[in-house]
């Protein structure tokens, strides 16, 4: 038996995970209660637009979309493979870890053109 | 209280209810598939599902087949399926289910020998697999002479809890990965290899890695945790394969990054 390449995508997993765990409720928490209900003052477009300019922000940003896409393909990957398309496994890998790649660059490019 | 628990209804006791057992049976010399027969047992309180399998054999019928040995949870010989759970008879009451009906089936992802016996070979060879003994590197074994490895009690709590494994089987039993592919190392096997590996006099790590962090090792496992669940010792089987997998990734990243680092 050799020793396996999977850490590389497991580290992508689970740091998804972390983030999406750790991160998106507070996300939720900003983005469905206090912007709607404006706890925080008036939410303006400038506003939102000015505070994701920050590139500190944009950097947060990144990681907070990036991830849990790795987090979502991998996943999703062993629940194609367990459900039984192992044998067309190589496949189900490059649709899973290939659309979280695109979306990671679409995420890049969205965010570097604000 | 030396009398052996199966023989309770001999010693007078009025039994008025009773308890459907459906029990799965095999012979492969004489049947061609399995099938399930129902028996009905005395229902006591007090009984465990290995009772009342030990009352069909000795009262109702000699034939059936199946394992077991301490009555306590100790050996881990007598897991099987009841209602498709794996669980240790010996530990499992009757009174805890009140439909007054079971059905009890060999432990699932193994093949069959006989009745509730499976082959258990692949399992064993799993644990000779990932050499579940001290090792130490060359050239650094102690001589007899100068005693044992010392050892303090912080150092025995890093890996207690992974001693504590009865080689039960039921981990494997309740393994979704394990009933797909049997070539995943598997729960138990994983967690004694951590129990060795977080041992301060073990140096062996490095060489149980090249079966632990293989793909059919720890990166099989996709966390369900079913068999933390069904672990009748509290092993925690699954949070042992975690931990390896935190620090695969750590060698790996080392291997990668700083290409001469040997672990």
């Amino acid at each position: 038996m050799s020793k396996s390449n999977e850490p590389v995508l497991w580290f992508l997993f689970s740091a998804g995970g972390m983030i999406s765990a750790m991160v998106f409720p507070i996300l939720l928490i900003i983005t469905g209660v206090i912007l709607p209900f404006e706890l925080a003052g008036e939410v303006t477009f400038e506003r939102i637009h000015n505070a994701v300019k920050n590139p500190v922000v944009k950097l947060v940003l990144f990681f907070v979309i990036a991830l849990p896409f790795f987090h979502w393909a991998h996943r999703f990957r062993f629940t194609l493979i367990d459900i039984g398309l192992k044998p067309i496994s190589f496949l189900v890998s490059l649709l899973c870890y290939g659309g979280a790649i695109t979306g990671t660059i679409v995420a890049a490019f969205i965010l570097w053109k604000i | 209280m030396a009398t052996r628990r199966t023989c309770l209804w001999k010693r007078g006791v009025k039994v008025s209810e009773t308890f459907e057992m459906e029990i799965f049976r095999y012979y492969p010399d004489k049947d061609n598939e399995p099938f399930i027969k129902s028996y009905e047992v005395p229902f006591r309180d007090d009984w465990v599902v290995l009772d009342a399998i030990n009352y069909i054999k000795d009262e109702i019928d000699g034939t059936l087949s199946y394992r077991w040995s301490c009555r306590m949870g100790v050996c881990g010989s007598c897991g099987m399926m009841v209602n498709s759970v794996p669980k240790l008879t010996c530990s499992a009451f009757l009174k805890d289910y009140p439909s007054r009906k079971i059905r009890v089936e060999p432990l699932q992802g193994f093949p069959v020998e006989r009745d509730l016996i499976f082959d258990m070979d692949d399992f064993m060879n799993k644990l000779t697999e990932v050499k579940p003994y001290l090792l130490r590197k060359e050239g650094e074994e102690k001589p007899l002479e100068e005693g044992e490895y010392l050892q303090s009690p912080a150092e025995l709590a890093h890996y207690k809890q992974y001693t504590l494994c009865i080689n039960c089987m039921l981990c494997y039993a309740a393994c979704p990965i394990y009933a797909l592919d049997s070539n995943f190392v598997g729960p138990a096997a994983i967690a004694l290899a951590q129990r060795y590996n977080l041992d301060s006099r073990d140096q062996g790590r490095n060489q149980r890695q090249e079966v632990i962090a293989s793909h059919e090792g720890i990166w099989e496992c996709t966390f369900v945790g079913e068999c933390s669940v069904v672990c009748p010792k509290d092993v925690d089987p699954a949070a042992a394969i975690q931990r390896a997998k935190v620090s695969s990734t750590l060698d790996w990243f080392k291997e990668k990054m700083i290409p001469r680092s040997k672990g």
